[in-house]
Protein backbone atom coordinates (compact mmCIF):
# COMPACT_ATOMS: atom_id res chain seq x y z
CA UNK A 1 0.00 0.00 0.00
CA UNK A 2 1.37 3.23 -0.95
CA UNK A 3 0.92 5.64 1.92
CA UNK A 4 0.74 9.70 0.88
CA UNK A 5 3.31 11.47 2.95
CA UNK A 6 2.16 14.73 1.60
CA UNK A 7 -1.32 14.19 3.03
CA UNK A 8 -3.11 15.59 5.88
CA UNK A 9 -3.65 11.69 7.82
CA UNK A 10 -0.45 10.74 7.67
CA UNK A 11 1.02 13.88 9.08
CA UNK A 12 -1.88 13.73 11.99
CA UNK A 13 -1.02 10.03 12.36
CA UNK A 14 3.04 10.69 12.56
CA UNK A 15 2.72 13.76 15.16
CA UNK A 16 0.51 11.51 17.47
CA UNK A 17 2.53 8.59 17.47
CA UNK A 18 5.71 10.68 18.20
CA UNK A 19 4.21 12.95 20.87
CA UNK A 20 3.31 9.07 22.52
CA UNK A 21 6.30 7.94 21.76
CA UNK A 22 8.02 10.95 23.35
CA UNK A 23 5.86 11.10 26.08
CA UNK A 24 6.18 7.79 27.47
CA UNK A 25 9.79 8.32 27.19
CA UNK A 26 10.14 11.11 29.22
CA UNK A 27 7.61 10.58 31.65
CA UNK A 28 9.30 7.47 32.67
CA UNK A 29 12.54 8.90 32.74
CA UNK A 30 11.33 11.68 35.17
CA UNK A 31 9.82 8.94 37.31
CA UNK A 32 13.05 6.52 37.40
CA UNK A 33 15.15 9.57 38.59
CA UNK A 34 12.65 11.01 40.90
CA UNK A 35 14.07 9.12 43.99
CA UNK A 36 17.72 10.40 42.87
CA UNK A 37 16.69 14.11 42.47
CA UNK A 38 14.54 14.01 45.37
CA UNK A 39 17.47 12.93 47.46
CA UNK A 40 19.65 15.86 46.24
CA UNK A 41 17.38 18.06 46.81
CA UNK A 42 17.16 17.09 50.36
CA UNK A 43 20.97 16.84 50.98
CA UNK A 44 21.20 20.73 49.29
CA UNK A 45 18.55 21.44 51.98
CA UNK A 46 20.55 20.14 55.22
CA UNK A 47 23.55 22.01 52.86
CA UNK A 48 22.25 25.50 53.57
CA UNK A 49 21.08 24.57 56.82
CA UNK A 50 24.37 24.31 57.81
CA UNK A 51 25.62 27.24 55.51
CA UNK A 52 23.01 29.19 58.02
CA UNK A 53 25.00 28.24 60.66
CA UNK A 54 28.58 28.85 59.19
CA UNK A 55 29.59 25.17 58.88
CA UNK A 56 30.48 24.05 55.66
CA UNK A 57 29.14 20.87 54.05
CA UNK A 58 29.59 19.30 51.04
CA UNK A 59 27.28 16.38 49.18
CA UNK A 60 28.82 13.87 50.57
CA UNK A 61 28.89 15.09 54.45
CA UNK A 62 25.54 17.37 54.68
CA UNK A 63 23.12 14.38 56.05
CA UNK A 64 26.00 13.30 58.76
CA UNK A 65 26.88 17.14 60.02
CA UNK A 66 22.87 17.98 60.13
CA UNK A 67 22.90 15.04 61.98
CA UNK A 68 25.54 16.07 64.30
CA UNK A 69 24.55 19.48 64.78
CA UNK A 70 20.85 19.68 64.63
CA UNK A 71 19.66 18.80 68.09
CA UNK A 72 15.89 19.40 67.60
CA UNK A 73 13.31 20.80 64.97
CA UNK A 74 10.16 21.35 65.34
CA UNK A 75 6.91 23.75 63.73
CA UNK A 76 4.77 26.79 65.04
CA UNK A 77 1.86 28.82 63.70
CA UNK A 78 1.85 32.29 62.46
CA UNK A 79 0.21 33.29 65.85
CA UNK A 80 4.31 31.69 67.11
CA UNK A 81 2.82 28.79 69.07
CA UNK A 82 4.16 25.89 69.47
CA UNK A 83 2.52 22.95 66.78
CA UNK A 84 2.46 19.21 68.10
CA UNK A 85 0.94 16.41 66.67
CA UNK A 86 1.88 17.39 63.07
CA UNK A 87 1.44 15.08 60.06
CA UNK A 88 4.51 13.53 58.57
CA UNK A 89 4.45 16.05 55.48
CA UNK A 90 4.18 19.16 58.07
CA UNK A 91 7.22 17.99 60.04
CA UNK A 92 9.86 20.95 60.32
CA UNK A 93 12.19 19.19 57.58
CA UNK A 94 9.60 17.41 55.13
CA UNK A 95 7.30 21.20 55.12
CA UNK A 96 7.93 22.51 51.99
CA UNK A 97 7.73 26.04 53.58
CA UNK A 98 8.32 27.68 49.51
CA UNK A 99 5.48 25.91 48.09
CA UNK A 100 3.05 26.82 51.01
CA UNK A 101 4.27 30.36 50.14
CA UNK A 102 3.28 30.01 46.68
CA UNK A 103 -0.01 28.48 47.76
CA UNK A 104 -2.78 30.83 47.45
CA UNK A 105 -5.53 28.08 49.21
CA UNK A 106 -3.73 28.32 52.47
CA UNK A 107 -4.05 31.54 54.05
CA UNK A 108 -1.33 33.70 55.81
CA UNK A 109 -2.36 32.91 59.51
CA UNK A 110 -2.59 29.33 58.49
CA UNK A 111 0.96 29.04 57.33
CA UNK A 112 3.38 27.36 59.39
CA UNK A 113 7.26 27.48 60.75
CA UNK A 114 9.79 25.33 60.90
CA UNK A 115 12.66 26.14 63.74
CA UNK A 116 15.68 23.92 63.97
CA UNK A 117 17.35 23.67 67.22
CA UNK A 118 21.44 23.14 66.57
CA UNK A 119 23.66 23.25 68.66
CA UNK A 120 27.52 24.33 67.81
CA UNK A 121 30.39 25.37 70.05
CA UNK A 122 28.29 24.62 73.20
CA UNK A 123 25.96 27.31 72.51
CA UNK A 124 22.57 27.21 71.13
CA UNK A 125 21.44 28.21 67.78
CA UNK A 126 18.40 28.76 66.19
CA UNK A 127 18.05 27.93 62.16
CA UNK A 128 14.84 29.42 60.79
CA UNK A 129 13.66 29.12 57.14
CA UNK A 130 12.42 32.30 55.40
CA UNK A 131 10.71 32.88 51.72
CA UNK A 132 9.94 35.89 49.63
CA UNK A 133 10.00 36.96 46.22
CA UNK A 134 13.15 38.15 44.18
CA UNK A 135 12.60 40.43 40.61
CA UNK A 136 12.11 37.03 38.57
CA UNK A 137 10.83 34.23 40.94
CA UNK A 138 11.22 33.08 44.40
CA UNK A 139 13.97 33.77 46.50
CA UNK A 140 14.61 31.96 50.11
CA UNK A 141 17.11 30.88 52.62
CA UNK A 142 17.94 30.11 56.76
CA UNK A 143 18.80 33.20 59.03
CA UNK A 144 20.70 31.54 62.45
CA UNK A 145 19.95 33.43 65.65
CA UNK A 146 21.80 33.04 68.31
CA UNK A 147 20.64 31.80 72.11
CA UNK A 148 19.53 35.56 72.76
CA UNK A 149 16.81 35.07 70.45
CA UNK A 150 17.57 38.76 68.73
CA UNK A 151 21.14 38.48 67.07
CA UNK A 152 21.92 37.18 63.71
CA UNK A 153 24.89 35.29 63.71
CA UNK A 154 24.55 33.88 59.98
CA UNK A 155 22.65 33.82 56.86
CA UNK A 156 22.14 31.53 53.54
CA UNK A 157 19.89 32.72 50.64
CA UNK A 158 19.29 31.10 47.51
CA UNK A 159 16.99 31.95 44.48
CA UNK A 160 15.39 30.17 41.46
CA UNK A 161 16.50 32.79 38.79
CA UNK A 162 17.79 36.49 40.04
CA UNK A 163 19.87 37.96 37.33
CA UNK A 164 23.20 36.40 37.32
CA UNK A 165 25.75 39.52 38.78
CA UNK A 166 23.29 41.29 40.01
CA UNK A 167 20.01 39.86 42.02
CA UNK A 168 21.47 36.58 41.76
CA UNK A 169 24.79 37.68 44.38
CA UNK A 170 22.27 37.37 47.61
CA UNK A 171 23.51 34.31 47.29
CA UNK A 172 27.36 35.00 47.73
CA UNK A 173 28.48 35.07 51.29
CA UNK A 174 29.55 38.86 51.14
CA UNK A 175 26.20 39.30 51.28
CA UNK A 176 25.34 36.76 53.25
CA UNK A 177 27.85 37.92 55.93
CA UNK A 178 26.41 41.57 56.24
CA UNK A 179 23.38 40.14 58.46
CA UNK A 180 25.50 38.89 60.73
CA UNK A 181 25.34 40.68 64.49
CA UNK A 182 22.11 42.32 62.95
CA UNK A 183 19.24 42.55 66.03
CA UNK A 184 15.62 41.46 64.94
CA UNK A 185 14.67 42.82 68.47
CA UNK A 186 15.65 45.85 70.80
CA UNK A 187 14.41 45.86 74.35
CA UNK A 188 12.14 42.81 73.63
CA UNK A 189 10.47 44.14 70.86
CA UNK A 190 10.32 43.42 67.09
CA UNK A 191 12.66 45.84 64.85
CA UNK A 192 12.83 45.45 60.76
CA UNK A 193 16.48 45.41 59.73
CA UNK A 194 16.64 47.64 56.48
CA UNK A 195 18.70 46.95 53.25
CA UNK A 196 19.51 50.67 52.09
CA UNK A 197 20.76 52.06 49.30
CA UNK A 198 23.00 55.17 50.30
CA UNK A 199 25.98 53.05 51.66
CA UNK A 200 24.92 53.45 55.41
CA UNK A 201 25.18 49.54 56.49
CA UNK A 202 27.58 50.01 58.92
CA UNK A 203 24.37 51.43 61.00
CA UNK A 204 22.82 48.98 63.31
CA UNK A 205 19.56 47.63 62.37
CA UNK A 206 20.96 48.37 58.90
CA UNK A 207 22.54 46.39 55.27
CA UNK A 208 24.11 47.81 52.46
CA UNK A 209 21.94 46.50 49.28
CA UNK A 210 23.34 45.07 45.63
CA UNK A 211 23.64 47.70 43.21
CA UNK A 212 21.83 46.26 39.94
CA UNK A 213 19.72 44.27 42.19
CA UNK A 214 17.17 46.55 44.28
CA UNK A 215 14.48 44.40 43.56
CA UNK A 216 15.66 41.66 44.66
CA UNK A 217 17.58 43.27 47.69
CA UNK A 218 14.09 44.67 49.12
CA UNK A 219 12.45 41.06 48.61
CA UNK A 220 15.37 39.55 50.66
CA UNK A 221 14.16 43.05 53.07
CA UNK A 222 10.96 41.98 53.45
CA UNK A 223 11.13 38.29 53.72
CA UNK A 224 13.99 38.25 56.08
CA UNK A 225 11.27 41.25 58.17
CA UNK A 226 8.33 39.60 57.76
CA UNK A 227 9.29 35.65 58.50
CA UNK A 228 11.24 37.35 61.82
CA UNK A 229 8.65 38.80 63.37
CA UNK A 230 6.73 35.52 63.30
CA UNK A 231 9.29 33.91 64.84
CA UNK A 232 9.62 36.78 67.65
CA UNK A 233 6.26 36.30 68.95
CA UNK A 234 7.26 32.40 69.52
CA UNK A 235 10.81 33.53 70.70
CA UNK A 236 9.24 37.09 73.34
CA UNK A 237 6.83 34.42 74.98
CA UNK A 238 9.09 31.42 75.55
CA UNK A 239 12.70 33.38 76.43
CA UNK B 1 18.40 -10.49 -11.15
CA UNK B 2 17.71 -7.03 -8.90
CA UNK B 3 20.05 -8.12 -6.28
CA UNK B 4 23.00 -8.25 -9.02
CA UNK B 5 22.07 -4.73 -10.42
CA UNK B 6 22.11 -3.67 -6.91
CA UNK B 7 25.58 -4.91 -6.04
CA UNK B 8 26.36 -2.53 -9.22
CA UNK B 9 24.81 0.42 -8.27
CA UNK B 10 25.83 0.79 -4.78
CA UNK B 11 29.70 -0.32 -4.39
CA UNK B 12 30.26 -0.49 -0.85
CA UNK B 13 31.63 3.23 0.92
CA UNK B 14 34.41 1.93 3.20
CA UNK B 15 33.33 3.12 6.98
CA UNK B 16 35.66 5.59 7.14
CA UNK B 17 36.63 7.55 3.21
CA UNK B 18 37.67 10.36 2.53
CA UNK B 19 34.70 12.14 2.66
CA UNK B 20 33.16 11.08 5.62
CA UNK B 21 36.67 11.64 7.52
CA UNK B 22 36.18 15.33 5.99
CA UNK B 23 32.94 15.45 8.06
CA UNK B 24 34.63 15.25 11.12
CA UNK B 25 37.52 16.89 10.48
CA UNK B 26 36.07 20.11 8.48
CA UNK B 27 34.09 21.56 11.36
CA UNK B 28 36.89 21.77 13.60
CA UNK B 29 38.67 24.60 11.74
CA UNK B 30 37.98 25.60 8.05
CA UNK B 31 34.20 25.24 8.90
CA UNK B 32 33.45 25.82 12.29
CA UNK B 33 30.66 26.03 13.62
CA UNK B 34 31.42 28.96 15.99
CA UNK B 35 34.13 30.33 14.32
CA UNK B 36 33.34 30.21 10.56
CA UNK B 37 29.25 29.68 10.33
CA UNK B 38 28.91 32.30 13.67
CA UNK B 39 26.69 30.01 15.16
CA UNK B 40 25.71 29.07 18.60
CA UNK B 41 27.47 31.83 19.61
CA UNK B 42 25.07 32.87 22.56
CA UNK B 43 25.93 29.87 24.98
CA UNK B 44 29.63 30.27 24.18
CA UNK B 45 29.44 34.13 25.64
CA UNK B 46 27.18 33.09 28.54
CA UNK B 47 28.83 29.96 29.68
CA UNK B 48 32.46 29.98 29.05
CA UNK B 49 33.43 32.05 32.77
CA UNK B 50 34.89 28.81 33.71
CA UNK B 51 35.92 25.72 31.92
CA UNK B 52 33.91 23.02 34.10
CA UNK B 53 30.93 24.58 33.31
CA UNK B 54 32.17 24.79 29.05
CA UNK B 55 33.10 21.29 29.72
CA UNK B 56 29.83 20.01 30.52
CA UNK B 57 28.21 22.05 27.99
CA UNK B 58 29.83 20.54 25.43
CA UNK B 59 29.09 16.96 26.74
CA UNK B 60 25.66 18.33 26.60
CA UNK B 61 25.42 19.84 23.25
CA UNK B 62 27.23 16.50 21.81
CA UNK B 63 25.23 14.15 23.56
CA UNK B 64 22.33 16.38 22.22
CA UNK B 65 23.73 16.23 18.90
CA UNK B 66 24.43 12.98 17.59
CA UNK B 67 22.05 11.37 18.89
CA UNK B 68 19.39 14.28 17.44
CA UNK B 69 21.22 13.65 14.06
CA UNK B 70 21.08 9.80 14.04
CA UNK B 71 17.18 9.80 14.92
CA UNK B 72 16.03 12.47 12.79
CA UNK B 73 18.49 10.48 10.23
CA UNK B 74 16.55 7.34 10.68
CA UNK B 75 13.27 8.98 10.15
CA UNK B 76 14.32 11.03 7.44
CA UNK B 77 11.75 9.20 4.78
CA UNK B 78 8.92 8.49 7.64
CA UNK B 79 9.21 12.70 8.55
CA UNK B 80 6.43 14.72 6.78
CA UNK B 81 8.07 17.57 5.08
CA UNK B 82 5.24 20.22 5.92
CA UNK B 83 5.92 19.53 9.77
CA UNK B 84 9.57 18.54 9.22
CA UNK B 85 10.88 21.62 11.94
CA UNK B 86 8.55 20.97 14.23
CA UNK B 87 9.47 16.85 14.26
CA UNK B 88 12.92 18.35 14.61
CA UNK B 89 12.12 20.63 17.86
CA UNK B 90 10.37 18.01 19.52
CA UNK B 91 13.36 16.18 19.09
CA UNK B 92 15.60 18.24 20.20
CA UNK B 93 13.54 19.26 23.31
CA UNK B 94 13.10 15.52 24.23
CA UNK B 95 17.12 15.14 23.85
CA UNK B 96 17.27 17.98 26.32
CA UNK B 97 15.06 16.84 28.69
CA UNK B 98 16.55 13.51 28.68
CA UNK B 99 20.11 15.42 29.39
CA UNK B 100 18.63 17.65 32.00
CA UNK B 101 17.24 15.00 34.15
CA UNK B 102 20.44 13.01 33.90
CA UNK B 103 22.42 15.75 35.24
CA UNK B 104 19.88 16.60 38.11
CA UNK B 105 19.77 12.91 39.23
CA UNK B 106 23.88 12.47 38.87
CA UNK B 107 25.75 15.53 39.13
CA UNK B 108 23.09 18.09 40.69
CA UNK B 109 26.15 20.64 41.76
CA UNK B 110 26.93 20.82 37.45
CA UNK B 111 23.18 21.04 37.02
CA UNK B 112 22.74 24.07 39.57
CA UNK B 113 25.70 26.17 37.51
CA UNK B 114 24.35 25.61 34.40
CA UNK B 115 20.59 26.19 35.33
CA UNK B 116 18.76 27.46 32.62
CA UNK B 117 21.74 26.91 29.56
CA UNK B 118 20.66 23.47 29.25
CA UNK B 119 17.65 23.86 28.53
CA UNK B 120 19.19 26.72 26.14
CA UNK B 121 20.54 24.37 23.98
CA UNK B 122 17.40 23.41 22.46
CA UNK B 123 17.81 26.80 20.45
CA UNK B 124 21.39 26.69 19.48
CA UNK B 125 21.26 27.40 16.08
CA UNK B 126 23.85 24.77 15.30
CA UNK B 127 22.05 21.33 16.47
CA UNK B 128 18.63 22.78 13.86
CA UNK B 129 21.04 23.70 11.58
CA UNK B 130 22.58 20.10 11.47
CA UNK B 131 19.45 18.71 11.28
CA UNK B 132 18.00 20.42 8.50
CA UNK B 133 21.29 20.56 6.49
CA UNK B 134 22.25 16.83 7.05
CA UNK B 135 20.40 14.58 8.72
CA UNK B 136 17.80 15.05 6.96
CA UNK B 137 18.88 14.11 3.62
CA UNK B 138 22.44 11.69 4.16
CA UNK B 139 22.57 8.35 5.85
CA UNK B 140 22.72 7.46 9.56
CA UNK B 141 26.60 6.43 9.94
CA UNK B 142 27.39 10.53 8.14
CA UNK B 143 25.05 11.84 9.94
CA UNK B 144 26.61 10.97 13.09
CA UNK B 145 30.34 11.79 11.75
CA UNK B 146 29.04 15.40 10.71
CA UNK B 147 27.34 15.67 14.75
CA UNK B 148 30.58 14.17 16.13
CA UNK B 149 32.82 16.57 14.45
CA UNK B 150 30.16 19.74 14.62
CA UNK B 151 29.97 19.19 18.21
CA UNK B 152 33.57 19.06 18.73
CA UNK B 153 33.77 22.02 16.87
CA UNK B 154 31.77 23.69 19.07
CA UNK B 155 33.12 22.11 22.06
CA UNK B 156 36.75 22.98 21.52
CA UNK B 157 36.01 26.47 21.07
CA UNK B 158 33.76 26.52 24.08
CA UNK B 159 36.51 24.80 26.71
CA UNK B 160 39.52 27.36 24.73
CA UNK B 161 37.09 30.41 25.83
CA UNK B 162 36.60 29.32 28.89
CA UNK B 163 39.78 28.23 29.69
CA UNK B 164 41.27 31.64 28.69
CA UNK B 165 38.67 33.61 30.79
CA UNK B 166 39.26 31.87 33.78
CA UNK B 167 42.61 31.74 34.07
CA UNK B 168 43.05 35.30 33.34
CA UNK B 169 39.48 36.32 35.40
CA UNK B 170 39.63 34.07 38.11
CA UNK B 171 43.18 32.95 38.23
CA UNK B 172 42.00 29.43 38.28
CA UNK B 173 41.81 26.24 35.77
CA UNK B 174 38.60 23.56 36.77
CA UNK B 175 38.21 25.82 40.09
CA UNK B 176 42.00 24.87 41.31
CA UNK B 177 44.00 28.42 41.76
CA UNK B 178 47.12 28.11 39.42
CA UNK B 179 48.61 31.46 41.20
CA UNK B 180 47.97 31.41 44.74
CA UNK B 181 45.65 32.68 47.39
CA UNK B 182 43.92 36.24 46.60
CA UNK B 183 41.81 36.48 49.41
CA UNK B 184 42.68 39.69 51.09
CA UNK B 185 45.01 39.60 53.25
CA UNK B 186 46.59 36.36 53.30
CA UNK B 187 48.11 36.97 49.50
CA UNK B 188 50.90 34.03 48.15
CA UNK B 189 52.17 33.20 44.88
CA UNK B 190 51.68 36.08 42.25
CA UNK B 191 49.43 37.85 44.12
CA UNK B 192 51.74 38.75 47.00
CA UNK B 193 53.62 40.40 43.73
CA UNK B 194 51.12 42.08 43.07
CA UNK B 195 49.63 40.34 40.58
CA UNK B 196 45.57 41.25 39.66
CA UNK B 197 43.11 39.26 38.15
CA UNK B 198 41.69 41.07 35.34
CA UNK B 199 37.97 40.94 36.25
CA UNK B 200 36.80 42.45 33.12
CA UNK B 201 37.34 38.88 31.79
CA UNK B 202 34.37 37.32 33.57
CA UNK B 203 32.09 39.61 32.23
CA UNK B 204 30.11 38.14 28.99
CA UNK B 205 31.92 40.91 26.47
CA UNK B 206 34.97 39.46 26.56
CA UNK B 207 33.67 36.58 25.21
CA UNK B 208 33.47 38.07 22.29
CA UNK B 209 36.50 39.64 21.65
CA UNK B 210 38.34 36.13 22.83
CA UNK B 211 36.10 34.75 20.34
CA UNK B 212 36.72 37.34 17.85
CA UNK B 213 40.37 36.93 18.32
CA UNK B 214 40.28 33.32 17.85
CA UNK B 215 38.40 33.94 14.52
CA UNK B 216 41.09 36.77 13.63
CA UNK B 217 44.22 34.26 14.53
CA UNK B 218 42.29 31.33 12.44
CA UNK B 219 41.75 33.59 9.23
CA UNK B 220 45.28 34.64 9.29
CA UNK B 221 46.61 31.84 9.29
CA UNK B 222 44.41 30.37 6.25
CA UNK B 223 43.43 32.96 4.14
CA UNK B 224 40.92 30.73 2.11
CA UNK B 225 38.31 32.00 4.98
CA UNK B 226 38.73 35.47 4.32
CA UNK B 227 35.42 36.76 2.71
CA UNK B 228 35.88 38.93 -0.36
CA UNK B 229 33.31 41.91 0.06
Amino acid sequence: MKVNKDGNGYTFAFSIILVIVVGVILSSLSIGLKPLKKANVEVKKKMSILSALGVESTRKDGSDKYEKYIKDSYVISHNGVLQENLPEEKQAFSLDVQKQFRDKTIKVEDRLYPIFEAEKDGTTLFVLPVVGKGLWGPIWGFVALADDYETIVGTSFDHKGETPGLGAEIAQSFFEDRYIDEKIAINGSFTPISVVQNGSGFEDQKVDGITGGTITSKGVEKMVNETMEVYYKYFSKNK
Amino acid sequence: MSTTEEKVKAPKEPLFSKKNKRLITDPLSDNNPITIQVLGICSALAITVQVEQAFWMSVSVIFVMVFGNLIVSLLRNLIPSRVRIIVQLVIVASLVIIVNECLQAFVPDVSEKLSVFVGLIITNCIIMGRFEAFAMSNKPFPSILDAVGNAIGYAWILVLVALIREVFGSGKIWGAAIFGNNLPGEESGLYALGYVNNNMMILPPMALIVVGVIIWIQRTRNKDLVEEH
